[in-house]
């Protein structure tokens, strides 16, 4: 064998294997995706939406508190993350551009985003429920914000930069304040990318189990406000999955299904959005 | 007042001298601020005081949630001190407690995840940058960020009901008859266990890992490939000899934050590693990590020092990820800014 085809053998190889892992990588999503989907989908009718769970051996039943549970948490989670998350992020996009404090940051809001989900469930119990004494809608809530506020920081920060020079100055040539610009000028232009950030952002929690464990825990009946124990999809998710009974692995299913997809859907929908962004711009 | 913001004004124009000579872009904030007046002034004081404030509070999050778990885990500290992290009991009956499972068994499932996804996430990313058509290159890319999408604990439960199975039933005895010599492939097919959790893993940090370096892969200036391609070279050696030493940086960032990911990771681990308190050498057997074991048992600790030691092991956790992100951002950062 001549050097020359010992290089070429090589690099068939190796493009080879390259091609492989990347068919193994789709196929391992269209696996997943396909099991959801033909699982899940069969537990979805109208009690699923409309009651609330079955003891085991009960037929029917649905996840109605779970789901609400979801959203408010989700809802109640963005309220406080967003306006804290758009502020911080203005602060690194403005002023913190160079400084050591904007750096320091932005390094700690990096590693925010990727720290560990139960430690921050944790957290949140030692200052929210061991001293209040009970698990509550607003713990959980809580602990859904912190995981979201670095997100929402980071994603405001890189949209705001993205906001041509030009149109900052031409506000300030106007004689506008700083804050003025921002708030009517620069916000404005960066709003639907930040947005979509925000959409993903609420996507990522929504299907946050670990820092609900401890903090909202579940319950199997209505909610009376969110001051109590609050069902939601993940953790019952987790509890009927882990159960030995057929009934809730079927809702569990059903719950996962839920959950996957409409966490796709916004992931799909914000990602058209940006690239139709992109192409305007 | 009208003397404090000329004194503010001057460290300003100071700043924006200091700017200009670095070549920055001044004018914006020289303008900003030569048309202020004092009510201008004030506006924007408060307005830049009141982000850096919402900015510094996610530091102090930062700050809290480690002085909080060491306050309230210094039962446990004061109890065990350094034997906590050495000890193989986990007696909650006795109270004596120590993390040596679940940190090797952290450790093991996100080296066996790093094993598999490593090379996966390299020839995906290499796929996606150099070898696909450009057509399939933006789907074929958001399908793999999809991956990442998909909730965490979705991936746990396929784990138990579809991989473990499977494991138990092909996966498993098929290791056991042609690698069984091993003390890795040994005992009983159980299907859940730490090889289980490791693949589970290696599915989740495989997205992260293939992005990040697909776009390090991106960076690589066209010209120093071309030429390497002009001299004769094929695909793979401009990758050995190009893109992965101009790219290192970067790759190594990529590796540590998919390992980050993988330390903490807790619902798809919990649903599949077993939860088992016992050392052994074989990958099919139960075993347990940090994280499962605070999401099985931090809601049923009952008293001081079973709490506290696993506040102790959650700090544990939070320390490890810190040091690997730390790595791993700093390595990202160099990857996009100065290169050597």
């Amino acid at each position: 064998m001549t050097l020359l085809t010992r290089r070429k053998l090589l690099n068939f190889i190796v493009l080879t294997l390259s091609g492989m892992a990347a068919v193994l990588g789709l196929f391992m999503l269209s696996w997943i995706l396909g099991d959801v989907a033909w699982k899940g989908f069969s537990s979805i009718n109208w009690d699923f939406f409309t009651q609330l769970p079955a003891p085991p051996g009960v037929q029917g039943g649905g996840l109605v508190n779970a789901i609400i549970g979801t959203l408010l948490m989700t809802g109640t989670a963005a309220c406080i993350a967003v306006p804290f998350g758009m502020m911080s992020g203005t602060y690194l996009a403005e002023f913190g551009k160079n400084n050591l404090v904007g750096h320091l940051i932005r390094f700690l809001a990096d590693i925010l985003v990727s720290a560990p989900s139960i430690v921050i469930g944790v957290f949140v119990y030692l200052v929210l429920v061991k001293p209040m004494h009970n698990f509550s809608g607003w713990a959980g809530a809580v602990s859904l914000a912190i995981i979201m506020l670095p997100v929402v920081s980071r994603t405001t920060e890189e949209m705001l930069r993205l906001v041509p020079p030009e149109i900052r100055e031409a506000a300030l040539a106007l004689g506008s304040p700083y804050w003025k610009m921002t708030f009517v000028i620069i916000y404005r232009s960066a709003s639907s990318g930040i947005a979509t950030g925000v959409m993903l952002a609420v996507a990522r929690v929504a299907g946050e189990t670990a820092p609900l464990l401890f903090t909202a825990l579940n319950s199997p009946y209505w909610m009376h406000g969110m001051n109590e124990p609050m069902a939601n999809l993940t953790v019952v998710l987790f509890n009927y999955a882990m159960s030995p009974y057929d009934d809730w692995h079927r809702l569990a299913w059903g719950a996962a299904f839920l959950i996957t997809m409409t966490v796709l859907a916004v992931n799909v929908f914000a990602r058209i959005m940006l690239r139709a962004k992109r192409r305007m711009s | 007042m009208c003397r404090s913001s000329v004194c503010i004004s001057i460290n300003w124009l100071e700043e924006d001298l200091r700017l200009v000579s670095t070549g920055r872009r001044p004018h914006l904030e020289l303008m900003q601020r030569m048309n202020m007046n004092k009510n201008k002034i004030w506006g924007d004081l408060v307005f830049r005081g009141l982000t850096a404030a919402f900015a510094s509070g996610i530091a102090l999050i930062f700050i809290a949630i480690i002085l909080v778990l060491w306050q309230q885990s210094q039962p446990s500290i004061t109890k065990f001190g350094f034997s906590f992290l050495t000890s193989m009991s986990w007696n909650p009956v006795q109270e004596h407690f120590g993390a040596l499972i679940p940190i090797v068994g952290t450790l093991l499932s996100t080296f066996l995840a790093l094993v598999f996804a490593i090379p996966l996430s390299l020839g995906i990313a290499l796929f996606l940058a150099e070898l696909a058509p450009h057509w399939l290159r933006a789907p074929f890319g958001t399908a793999i960020e999809l991956l990442a999408a998909i909730p965490s604990i979705v991936y746990g439960m396929w784990g138990l009901f579809v991989l473990g199975p499977l494991m138990a039933d092909y996966v498993q005895p098929f290791l056991k008859k042609t690698l069984g010599f091993l003390p890795f492939f040994s005992g009983p097919s159980m299907g859940i266990g730490m090889l289980t959790a490791g693949l589970v893993l290696t599915l989740m940090i495989i997205p992260f890992i293939s992005s990040v370096t697909r776009d390090v892969f991106l960076m690589v200036p066209q010209p120093l490939k071309e030429a390497a391609y002009g001299l004769g070279c094929t695909t793979w050696e401009v990758v050995r000899d190009i893109m992965i030493p101009y790219g290192r940086k970067g790759i190594a960032g990529a590796i540590f934050l998919g390992m980050g990911r993988a330390l903490g990771e807790t619902m798809a681990v919990t649903f599949v590693i077993g939860n088992a308190y016992h050392l052994s050498w074989s990958l099919f057997s139960p075993g347990n990590s940090i994280a499962s074991t605070l999401a099985n048992e931090f809601t049923e600790a009952d008293g001081t020092i079973y709490l506290s030691s696993l506040i102790e092991l959650g700090l544990v956790l939070f320390l490890i990820t810190l040091i690997i992100l730390s790595l791993a951002q700093i390595w990202l950062r160099r990857s996009q800014t100065g290169r050597t």
